[in-house]
């Protein structure tokens, strides 16, 4: 070195300061998030308008979810491959205005659950009597997930059951009971989805049926012929389950029609989501694929065009488990939040949230993972995710579930992880080259995040703070007003783990609107009319969907927080026939019910 | 992963083949062409890169790292294949969804090679150095590339059949080939020790971050020994070393071996080399020369 001693100082103090400066940074950013403790009722309420308080035992609920056993081939990893299947769904089944709770169970002979909102707080399965429990047969497959929607328009929700398995549609008989109409309606034999949703894809009033594979279909997890079932890779499988759309003929029948509107892919779907994106009128289709890309399909009304790495939503393979989409900005757009795995010194994938950015000269789409920036990037092994304005200040915020299988809390299973998924297709595509899992964790005994929107760029995790501190294994979230007070309840489905009821208790002061939607031209249940609100100067879009999150499905009426004092302006329902009605002289904390003008 | 032919010789090979006009290129541009293409056709066919900028972004700070420092400690303005390649790896193996990662991990790489010196020799690999560090310190915001390339034989084989071209005409493949002979017959005997299946120890060596290591880390010229023998003996004592921490269940096993592995077979080359030199002089002159320095560098 031509430089004296000075100099050697400075460029070791650079050198260590190269090094110590970004640990420190990180170190009290984690020291902070860390010391985010619990507060009392009063403190959160006071902090941030809001809090959870965990029910289920109150309102009478003790379900529990089961992960599926399948073929002992797989026993060493029994865990990691059935990992799936709690989930949970809102639905009104009985019209009474009330939101009631569909539960899945995924291991053969166990039983799903549709708990009936009392109007008291308390709950009462009704899936035995009205025939949607003892779904799970062996030999039939179990559930992994359920999607409602009104497909013949008769004015009570159907449900189709998602399956690895025999797939079910169970017609709503008027809120008695459910008639199965699988083989009717023309679905398939077998499948093993883990995703689907209700969308008039053609708008001719009608529910069609998406559903996305995971597993490859020909496959039947419980009487394996091989063990080569696994994806032939983490990060750009295409040898998983096929798409399904299912067009509705309106005669109790359906038709597949996939390949015929341009959906054709084989990666591994697990959550799905529609939305008019690039507002032509017609709904959109979003798909997140573990192991892969997501996929974006626009709809024309007829076909579908996948624009996923034109759009910049497909273009760095993750592990896609999540579909929501929100408002964030109040500015019309919708952004979609895409959970993906983050595990500290292993895996940083980082969960999306996928802002649209302005239109470009060609007028397409396209967005801009702005997670980091926003504060939602890093949750842990995520899963389901929703958008809700839990403290009704008029942001939109964010409940994301974590964790994915927890077991010995001292012994991690991501060292033989990592060790096999990193390797050739040849390899990782046969389930016997893993190594047992051997009662070890993976990613396990995770906190979920409550991020709070300041409506100003940044989102805040309250989640210790308002109450959410369990570590179960979380998978599947839905909202919901169960208790009619306008107040955005959660509920939340973990795998192998207890269904959970948070009912939440939010400032007064902050006001809030709900619309219950319902279509004559257009599909019944409103599934795609998007209603506009206009108040204090701003305004935040919505649109009514079937699936959303991960195994999960909202309740179809919109929640919109309004704030302290507002001042509303208007509302613009933008039906899926196209009709666009305007509503003014609406009063906060109330529930309109609206029919589409015939 | 860093300037695997600076030290191989002063400019082209000492005896270029008769097939093809590329081989007479000056050995120090071979290594960042290699590197170049597999980053571009890992990018161009499945999106390796979580973005060019990031990558980007850490060949910058390596350059402007090294250019700055070059001039001001060694006083002369650097060859910049080696911060070149320093910078690439770091792009292609760290895996962060932040910004900054990649250009720390960077500056932390070059700037090691003028600060952790010893009689006038870095002793790491300056992205290994790099790399561990910023795994060891900051797990939370980074991790490393596992997963990419597809997992698809073909892009395996391509690699292979070319960096061993590659490393063959740089006289490196003895060190290679030891490391990958040494790693699978570890591999088969940790898997006979821990009750596991063969291939999913064998497992990681056809990833694409143990054909980077393979071919780029571990045969850095600057910071292994001189003998042939020695090279094998140090790729083989990575290998053995790696065994050790895959049965701790680290899982950058091989960047950890070669972290501890490279450093100490250069102090145990010095010093052997001192001892045998001792009668004669009491330093090694061309350690106080600015120019052969600036030649390690």
């Amino acid at each position: 070195m031509k430089r004296g001693p000075i100099a050697r100082i400075v460029l070791i103090l650079f050198f260590i300061g190269l090094i110590v400066v970004p640990v420190m940074v990180t170190r009290r950013s984690a020291a902070h998030n860390a010391d985010q403790a619990q507060t009392s009722e009063k403190t959160a309420l006071a902090r941030y308008g809001f809090y959870f308080t965990e029910v289920s035992k109150q309102a009478g609920v003790n379900f529990v979810h089961h992960a599926p056993v399948l073929d002992p081939k797989l026993a060493a990893i029994m865990p990691e491959v059935a990992s799936m299947g709690a989930s949970v769904t809102i639905v009104d089944y009985n019209q009474d205005g009330w939101p009631d709770i569909y539960v899945t169970n995924s291991r053969e002979g166990t039983m799903n659950a549709l708990y009936r909102n009392n109007h008291d707080g308390t709950f009462t399965d009704v899936a035995p009597e009205l025939g949607i429990a003892d779904v799970n047969k062996p030999g039939t497959g179990v559930s992994m997930g359920a999607v409602w929607g009104d497909y013949d328009n008769d004015g009570y929700p159907d449900l189709f059951l998602i399956k690895w398995g025999k797939p079910e549609l169970f017609h709503n008989d008027r809120g008695h009971g459910f008639t199965p109409v699988t083989d009717v309606a023309g679905l398939p034999k077998w499948m093993n989805a883990n995703t689907a949703t209700w969308f008039d894809y053609d708008g001719d009033g009608k529910l069609d049926l998406f559903v996305g594979g995971y597993y490859n279909e020909d496959i039947d997890l419980w009487h394996l012929r091989t063990t080569k079932i696994m994806p032939d890779s983490f990060e750009y499988a295409d040898n998983g389950g096929r798409k399904y759309l299912f067009h509705n003929l309106g005669n109790g029948k359906f038709d597949e029609v996939s390949a015929r509107v341009g959906i054709k892919s084989r990666r591994w779907a697990l959550a799905c989501g529609t939305a008019d994106l690039d507002g032509t009128g017609h709904q959109d289709l979003f798909v997140a694929n573990d192991y892969g890309v997501s996929e974006l399909y626009l709809n024309d009304g007829k076909r579908f065009h996948e624009v996923g790495e034109q759009s910049g939503v497909g273009f760095s393979p993750k592990s896609g488990m999540n579909v929501a989409f929100g408002d964030i900005f109040n500015n019309g757009k919708y952004s979609i939040y895409v959970s993906n795995i983050s595990e500290a010194g292993i895996l940083i994938q980082g969960n999306n949230m996928w802002v649209p950015q302005e239109a470009t000269a060609g007028g397409q789409l396209h967005y801009v993972n702005m997670a980091r920036d926003l504060g939602v990037e890093l949750g842990g092994w995520s899963f389901g995710a929703q958008f809700g304005d839990f403290n009704n200040d008029g942001n939109l915020d964010l409940f994301l579930m974590n964790g994915y299988i927890s077991l010995d809390r001292n012994r991690s299973y991501w060292y033989d992880f990592a060790k096999v998924a990193g390797g050739n297709s040849t390899i990782i595509g046969d389930a016997k080259n893993w190594p047992a899992f051997d009662g070890r964790s993976l990613s396990g005994y995770q906190e979920k995040k409550v991020w709070l929107n300041d409506g100003a760029g940044k989102f805040e995790d309250v989640a210790r703070a308002v109450g959410i501190t369990d570590i179960h294994d979380g998978r599947s979230v839905a909202v919901a007003d169960l208790w009619n007070n306008g107040a955005l309840d959660v509920v939340v489905a973990n795998q192998d783990g207890p269904l959970l009821i948070y009912k939440n208790t939010v400032d007064p002061a902050e006001k809030w609107i709900e619309f219950k939607l319902e279509g004559t031209k257009s599909n019944r249940d409103a599934i795609g009319a998007e209603v506009t609100m206009y108040w204090n100067s701003q305004k935040q879009i919505q649109e009514v969907t079937s699936g959303s999150g991960f195994a999960a499905q909202n309740e179809l009426r919109l929640h919109f927080g309004l704030g302290k004092n507002p001042h509303i302006e208007k509302a613009v329902i933008r039906w899926p026939s196209g009709a666009v009605q305007t509503l003014d002289q609406l009063s906060p904390d109330q529930l309109y019910k609206i029919e589409e003008p015939k | 992963m860093s300037q695997p032919t600076s030290a191989l010789s002063n400019g082209k090979t000492a005896s270029a083949p008769q097939w093809g006009r590329w081989l007479s290129l000056d050995n120090r541009y071979v290594p960042p062409i290699f590197i170049t293409l597999i980053l571009l056709a890992g990018q161009a066919t499945y999106g390796i890169l979580e973005s060019y900028q990031k990558t980007l972004l850490a060949i910058a700070t390596a350059m402007v790292v090294e250019l700055i420092l070059s001039r001001v400690f060694v006083g002369k303005w650097p060859h910049l294949a080696s911060s070149y390649i320093t910078g690439i790896s770091v792009g292609i193996l760290l895996r962060s969804p932040a910004y900054w990662p990649y250009a720390v991990c960077a500056a932390i790489a070059i700037t090691s090679k003028y600060v952790l010196r010893y009689k006038g020799k870095h002793l790491w690999n300056p992205s290994n150095f790099g790399i561990c560090v910023v795994l060891f310190l900051l797990p939370t915001s980074v991790a490393m590339l596992s997963i990419q390339w597809g997992n698809n034989l073909w892009s395996l084989v391509a690699i292979w059949i070319l960096g061993s071209v590659i490393i063959w005409r740089l006289k490196r493949f003895h060190i290679s080939a030891t490391y990958v002979v040494s790693f699978l017959l570890l591999a088969v005997l940790r898997a006979w020790i821990i009750h596991e299946p063969v291939l999913s120890e064998i497992s990681p060596i056809t990833g694409p971050e143990y054909q980077l290591f393979i071919f780029f880390m571990i045969t850095d010229p600057r910071t292994t020994v001189r003998s042939k023998k020695g090279q094998a003996l140090v790729a083989f004592l990575v290998a053995l070393l790696e065994m050790f921490f895959r049965f701790d269940q680290s899982v950058y096993a091989e960047l950890y071996a070669l972290f501890w592995v490279g450093p100490l077979a250069m102090l145990v080359e010095m010093w052997w080399n001192a001892r045998r030199m001792k009668p004669a002089t009491p330093a090694p002159a061309a350690a106080l020369m600015p120019n052969a320095e600036a030649a390690r560098l």
